[in-house]
């Protein structure tokens, strides 16, 4: 509650949100700066000269073009697998009271607490003690962790919200679990779930730590660009990378957080 | 005649709770039927046995005189007004009101034009476009009651269909549900605290206590003459009575109950009544209630509107027809 809402914030603490807000965003804007200089072999500030030929050279690197695939599958089944389980585990807790539940719930968080290093190293060894060699499906299945915490929270508040007894009239007026489902839960919890892969696509997109200790040769776009970074040759190309990269995820991001926020009122609305 | 619901020593028990303890009940074709009881007494169990939300531990519950037994409610021609109502937000009121002709694969035209009789039956036509978050209490009850009533269900469920409704709307209710009933011709089974409602409405009251039927009755058996205690008090404001009291009058040493509307309030000191002191008078408009104290026994006497009113604390003499004393065959 504020006691004056008429009065203006004082000129240190807009100075201040001003200061915090360039050191989050300043940075974004180097990255966009330095794609565009000449110089190539470290980051030079200001920049000697302007120029638009690393788009060109950047589209031509089969290099980034093969990490960017891999990344981008492993991102879309890891969100699959995730939005699968993620509200599996959503429905089972939401909807029932069993011996253990709340234990679950916080199993099922846990993997996101966890510094990933612990993940990571945790994978490792598992997959060594089951001599399972490193693959494409290794690295899914270290994202999938958590991926589907992510599912999980967005469509266990969304479960939490929408009426229990909305199921049972469904029921009631003759539909069975599949008919229910698709046609009270699904639109209820759409827009959660929508959300829910989005945030997990974009987590699995930027990974680093876990997808380190999974990856056998393969190179996701993150490990990459870390690579690209010690070598020095044609370092904007990572610019370029990372801005495309970040242009691309801000819109779904953007739309993620609208969809959420209109869901309040969608799952609101019936009470 | 086939019971349209007929329960053969149901139970239901929860862990160690018996919701539904041992339950005996047959409800007719067409019949107004209550279920009335305090919050915990196994009423809504009960229905939700009849809908198939619950299975029931032991016995066996046949719906038209087929078995029920382990059919899911998607299979059971029964159909629920939910207490909560549970319209789906994201659907209109007329999608709301067709969906279950939808899931059993009716045409879009057919349902939809079916949906619409049905808002009309219920009297919100037009009403179709809107969401369930537009309409008011009210009118969402209706929109519950259509959605029900268009899969045209051999018995129809209300979990305590007026509880959230305020008292003008739920006396309107309380007729229209009446004539709606009699005119399709339904098995209607209700569920409520309200004893105003289910004496009011039903044809035939079941009043429950801890899991079991205590009586079952035309609503006029129930309040004349309530079987135990528990009937006589939760059923009304019913005088209960102690078999000293009772023995003086009748000679048997029973639990009785006396209406409030029996008992005479007289000022003078003589004849042979009851002497009792004012206690507390409430002013209901068509009466006034009087609450009196004779040996120690508390009593509630309604005197009409007109007749004169004795003040606090005054000394009165109570007198009523032996007749009147209906004596309990349980004192529980």
């Amino acid at each position: 509650m504020r006691s004056d809402r008429n009065q203006s914030a004082p000129l240190g603490l807009k100075v201040a949100a001003a200061a915090g807000l360039l050191f989050l965003h300043l940075p974004i804007l180097l990255i966009f700066v330095y794609a565009f200089t000449t110089e190539e072999k470290s980051y030079q500030w200001p920049p000697p000269g302007f120029t638009t030929q690393w788009f060109a050279v950047t589209w031509n690197r089969p290099d980034v073009w093969q990490a960017l695939t891999l990344s981008l599958q492993v991102a879309a089944i890891s969100t699959a697998i995730a939005l699968m389980l993620g509200t599996l585990c959503a429905a089972a807790v939401s909807g029932s009271n069993f011996f253990g539940r709340e234990t679950i719930s916080l199993l099922v968080i846990l993997p996101i607490a966890l510094p990933g290093i612990i993940t990571g190293i945790a994978l490792r060894s598992a997959f060594s003690l089951a001599e399972i060699p490193f693959s494409f499906w290794t690295i899914v299945l270290g994202h999938a962790t958590f991926c589907v915490v992510v599912v999980y929270n967005n469509a266990v508040a969304r479960f939490r919200r929408t009426s229990g007894s909305m199921v049972e009239a469904s029921m009631d007026l003759g539909a069975d679990g599949f008919q229910t489902f698709r046609y009270v839960i699904l639109p209820n919890i759409g827009t959660a779930l929508l959300a829910g892969g989005m945030l997990a696509f974009a987590l699995s997109f930027d990974e680093v730590i876990v997808t380190t200790f999974t990856a056998g040769q393969q190179q996701t776009l993150p490990i990459w660009m870390l690579e690209e970074l010690v070598r020095p040759r044609q370092r904007p190309v990572t610019n370029v990378v990372a801005m495309v990269v970040f242009l691309a995820t801000f819109l779904p991001i953007l739309a993620a957080y609208y969809l959420t926020r209109d869901g309040d009122q969608v799952a609101g609305s019936g009470k | 005649m086939t019971p349209a619901v007929s329960f053969q020593k149901v139970s239901r028990h929860f862990g160690s709770v018996r919701a539904v303890d041992a339950v005996d009940l047959e409800i007719a074709p067409s019949e107004f039927f209550a279920m009335l009881g305090p919050s915990g007494s196994g009423k809504t169990t009960c229905l939700r046995l009849i809908a198939g939300f619950e299975q029931p531990t032991a016995g066996h519950i046949e719906i038209f005189g087929e078995s029920a037994d382990g059919v899911p409610p998607y299979r059971r021609n029964v159909n629920t007004v939910f207490q909560d109502y549970a319209l789906f937000p994201h659907l209109n009121v007329l999608d709301n009101v067709a969906y279950g002709l939808m899931v059993k694969g009716a045409g879009k035209a057919e349902r939809l034009a079916a949906a619409e009789e049905a808002l009309k039956l219920v009297q919100l036509p037009g009403y179709g476009g809107r969401r369930p978050g537009q309409l008011s209490g009210g009118q969402r009850q209706r929109v519950a009651l259509a959605r029900a009533l268009v899969n045209r269900p051999k018995v129809l469920l209300l979990d305590e269909p007026l509880g959230a409704l305020d008292l003008k709307l739920r006396e309107n209710m309380q007729e229209e549900l009446k004539t709606l009933q009699k005119a399709l011709g339904i098995t209607f089974v209700f569920v409520t605290h309200d004893q105003g409602e289910a004496l009011s409405m039903a044809d035939r009251v079941a009043v429950f206590n801890e899991g079991r039927i205590v009586q079952v009755g035309t609503p006029n058996d129930i309040y004349q003459h309530p079987r135990s205690r528990f009937v006589a008090d939760f059923v009304g404001s019913s005088n209960v009575v102690p078999p000293d009291f009772v023995q003086r009058y009748c000679g048997q040493r029973r639990w009785g109950s006396l209406r409030p509307e029996a008992i005479r309030i007289a000022r003078e000191t003589s004849g042979d009544g009851v002497t009792a002191r004012v206690v507390s008078t409430a002013y209901h408009g068509s009466s006034t209630r009087v609450a009196v104290e004779a040996d120690g026994l508390r009593l509630n006497v309604t005197v009409p509107a007109g007749a004169p009113l004795p003040g606090e604390g005054e000394t009165v003499v109570l007198t009523f027809n032996r007749d009147q004393l209906h004596l309990m065959e349980d004192g529980a």
